[in-house]
C-alpha cells in the first residue's frame, strides 16, 4: 500500500534531535491528513520507527510518545487535544549509595506551555520504608498526542481492539493502578506478616501496568526502598518494563539530571552529600527544562525507613548555587565642589 | 451417626465433620514420621517399610523437596501426597515468578493447608488423607522452621512433632526429651524418637537433614546405621549407669 512518505521524513528529522522533548519540534512538522481508515502499513512503519528511536534514546528511559492507536476522531476532538497539548513534564531521580537510597523530584505539572501546578507530589509514600515516584500518568495528564494527529498502534493486532482511552479516563486509570498497587502491597504485608520486598512490590506494579498495556497509560515510575536484602531500586513503566538498577532518572528533565548525577556520583557518599547531589541534579534539570520546576523534594530511604530531607524552591536554589555577585559600581563622577 | 458421614460437607449434630475424622484415621495408619527443628538445622525422619525384593527402592523416597529450601514428609495416603506435593511445587515456582522471591515456609504451609481445607468444603470430593510435616529455612532471615498440617486444613508451627503410626508415643518422647539442639544432636534426637516405634536399623528409617547452606540432604543408610549405633551405645551406657547405683555418699 502506497503511503505519503513526506510526513515520515520530516518527523524522522525531528526525531534526530535526541534528548530534546519535542514539544516545539512537532509544530514544525507539516500537517498530515488524519486517516479515517486504518492505514496498516504506515502505522506499522511508524511503530518500527518508534522502536528505532527508543533504541537510540538510552538516556531517556521514559518514552514520551504514547502510541496507543487512535484512528478516528472528529474535528472537535482534534482541536481540543491540539489546544490542550498535554505533556509529561517532570524530573524525578533516584540512586542507591552506600547508606541507602536517595529519591528526588520536582513538583511542576505542565500541559504543553501551561503550568498547571507547581506543587504536585511526585514522590508517593507506599509504606514507611518504600517510596515510589510517578512521572507521567499519575502526576499530571499524560496523554501525549503527536502533532500529526495519528497514534501508532501499540501492537498491530490491537489496532481496532484498543483505541486509546479519553484523557480523563487515563488519568483515573493511572490513579486506580496506583491505589490497586498500594492495596496489594498492604495485603501482602497482612497475609504474610512481613513487609513486601522492593522486588515484589515492583513486580506487582509491573504486572498491573502490563495488563493495561496499549490503553494509553503513560507512566514511568521508580520504586525505592529498604527491605531484608538491603536497599533496592527498580524502574517500572507503563509498557510493563521493569529494570533493576542503581541510578535512574525519569521525565523530560532526566537528561539534564543524568548529567549532574552521573558526573557527581560516588558510591561512598555520605547521606548529606548524596542528598545534595540529588538536589543539585533536580535543580539543574528544572533550570534547563521548561516542563520541570517548582519545589525540589529530596527523600532518603535507610534501614529505618524513609525520611523527607528537604523541599526547596528551585528558584531559591538557583540563587544559592549561583549567588548574585555584586560588582562595585564605579562611583559616578561627582561634581566636585571646587 | 452414619447419616452424617456420607457427604463430607455435612456437619454432624455434635459438630463433627466425620469425613475429616476418618481421614485422620487414615493418617494414623500411615508411616511414622518425625520432624525436629534445631537452631541451624531441621531434620525429617520417616519409617521405611521393608522394600520388596523386586522393588526399586529409589523410586519410593518419602521425604520430598518442594523447593531448594523447603522439604516435606507425609503420613497417610501416598497417592494423595503425590497430588498435593505437585500442587505445592507449582505454587512455589509461581510465587517466585510473581514476587521474585522464594516462598517462606509459612506461606507454603498455609497454601497446602488451604488446599486441604478446600477439599473439606467442596462438593463431590473427599479430604486428602494425609498430614504433612513441612520444614525449611526462611529465605532471607535464615531461621529454620517446622510446620504440620492435617486433613482438616489446620496448621501450626512446632519445635518437634510426629505424625502417622504411633505418633503419640513419639510425641511423648519428644516432649520429655526435647531441648534446643544443633547439628548432629538434632539428627540424633529425631532418630531416637523414631526408634521408639520403629525397628532399629538403617534400612527401616529414612532420614533427611536440611541446612541453610546445603539444602536438603538424604542420609545414606550407612550414616544412619552409624548414628543408630551411637544412640544404642549411649542408651547402654545410661542403663549401665542406672544399674550400678552411685556408691559415693
Amino acid at each position: 500500500m502506497k503511503f505519503d512518505t513526506s510526513g515520515l521524513e520530516s518527523t524522522a528529522s525531528v526525531f534526530g534531535t535526541a534528548g530534546s522533548e519535542l514539544v516545539d519540534g512537532f509544530s514544525a512538522a507539516p500537517a498530515f491528513e488524519l486517516p479515517t481508515t486504518t492505514d496498516v502499513s504506515f502505522s506499522f512503519v511508524c511503530y518500527a520507527l518508534r522502536f528505532v528511536w527508543e533504541g537510540k534514546s538510552q538516556n531517556c528511559l521514559w518514552v514520551e510518545f504514547d502510541f496507543a492507536f487512535w484512528f478516528q476522531f472528529d474535528g472537535f476532538q482534534k482541536e481540543a487535544v491540539q489546544m490542550v497539548k498535554p505533556a509529561k513534564g517532570t524530573t524525578t531521580l533516584a540512586f542507591i549509595f552506600k547508606d541507602g537510597v536517595i529519591v528526588a523530584a520536582d513538583s511542576r505539572a505542565s500541559m504543553g506551555g501551561y503550568i498547571s501546578s507547581q506543587s504536585v507530589k511526585k514522590i508517593i509514600e507506599i509504606n514507611p520504608y518504600m517510596l515510589g515516584t510517578m512521572a507521567g500518568g499519575a502526576a499530571d495528564c499524560q496523554f501525549w498526542h503527536r502533532n500529526l494527529g495519528i497514534k501508532v498502534p501499540e501492537n498491530n493486532q490491537a489496532l481496532m481492539a484498543k483505541p486509546s482511552l479519553p484523557l480523563s479516563l487515563i488519568d483515573a486509570l493511572s490513579t486506580a493502578c496506583k491505589i490497586a498497587w498500594q492495596s496489594q502491597c498492604r495485603l501482602h504485608e497482612l497475609t504474610n506478616k512481613r513487609r513486601i520486598s522492593v522486588t515484589g512490590a515492583s513486580k506487582l506494579l509491573a504486572n498491573i501496568l502490563f495488563s493495561y498495556r496499549g490503553m494509553g497509560l503513560s507512566v514511568g515510575t521508580m520504586i525505592a526502598g529498604w527491605d531484608e536484602t538491603g536497599p533496592g531500586l527498580y524502574y517500572v513503566d507503563s509498557e510493563g518494563g521493569r529494570l533493576k538498577g542503581t541510578r535512574f532518572s525519569v521525565g523530560s528533565g532526566s537528561p539534564y539530571a543524568y548529567g549532574v548525577l552521573d558526573s557527581g556520583y560516588r558510591a561512598d557518599m555520605s547521606i548529606e552529600e548524596a542528598a545534595e547531589l540529588g538536589r543539585r541534579a533536580i535543580y539543574h534539570a528544572t533550570f534547563r527544562d521548561g516542563a520541570s520546576g517548582g519545589v525540589a523534594s529530596v527523600y532518603y530511604v535507610g534501614p529505618d525507613g524513609w525520611k523527607k530531607l528537604s523541599g526547596d524552591d528551585v528558584s531559591e536554589l538557583h540563587y544559592k548555587y549561583y549567588p548574585v555577585v555584586s560588582t562595585e559600581a564605579p562611583e559616578p563622577d561627582r561634581m566636585v565642589e571646587a | 451417626m452414619a447419616r452424617y458421614d456420607r457427604a463430607i460437607t455435612v456437619f454432624s449434630p455434635d459438630g463433627h465433620l466425620f469425613q475429616v475424622e476418618y481421614a485422620l484415621e487414615a493418617v494414623r495408619k500411615g508411616n511414622a514420621a518425625v520432624g525436629v527443628r534445631g537452631t541451624d538445622i531441621v531434620v525429617l525422619g520417616v519409617e521405611k517399610k521393608s522394600a520388596a525384593k523386586l522393588q526399586d527402592s529409589r523410586s519410593v523416597k518419602k521425604i520430598v523437596s518442594l523447593d531448594d529450601h523447603v522439604a516435606l514428609v507425609c503420613a497417610g495416603l501416598k497417592a494423595d501426597a503425590r497430588v498435593l506435593v505437585n500442587k505445592a511445587r507449582i505454587e512455589c515456582q509461581s510465587y517466585r515468578l510473581t514476587v521474585e522471591d522464594p516462598v517462606t515456609v509459612e506461606y507454603i504451609t498455609r497454601y497446602i493447608a488451604g488446599l486441604q481445607q478446600k477439599y473439606t468444603q467442596s462438593g463431590g470430593v473427599r479430604p486428602f488423607g494425609l498430614s504433612t510435616l513441612i520444614v525449611g529455612f526462611d529465605p532471607h532471615l535464615g531461621v529454620p522452621a517446622l510446620y504440620q498440617t492435617d486433613p482438616s486444613g489446620a496448621f501450626s508451627a512446632w519445635k518437634a512433632n510426629a505424625t502417622g503410626r504411633n505418633s503419640n508415643s513419639m510425641r511423648e518422647f519428644l516432649e520429655k526429651n526435647y531441648k534446643e539442639t544443633s547439628g548432629q544432636e538434632t539428627v540424633k534426637l529425631a532418630i531416637r524418637a523414631l526408634l521408639e516405634v520403629v525397628e532399629s536399623g538403617g534400612k527401616n528409617i529414612e532420614v533427611a537433614v536440611m541446612t541453610k547452606d546445603q539444602g536438603l540432604r538424604q542420609l545414606e543408610e550407612a550414616e544412619i546405621d552409624a548414628i543408630v549405633a551411637e544412640i544404642e551405645a549411649e542408651k547402654a551406657a545410661a542403663e549401665a549407669a542406672k544399674k550400678a547405683p552411685p556408691k559415693d555418699s
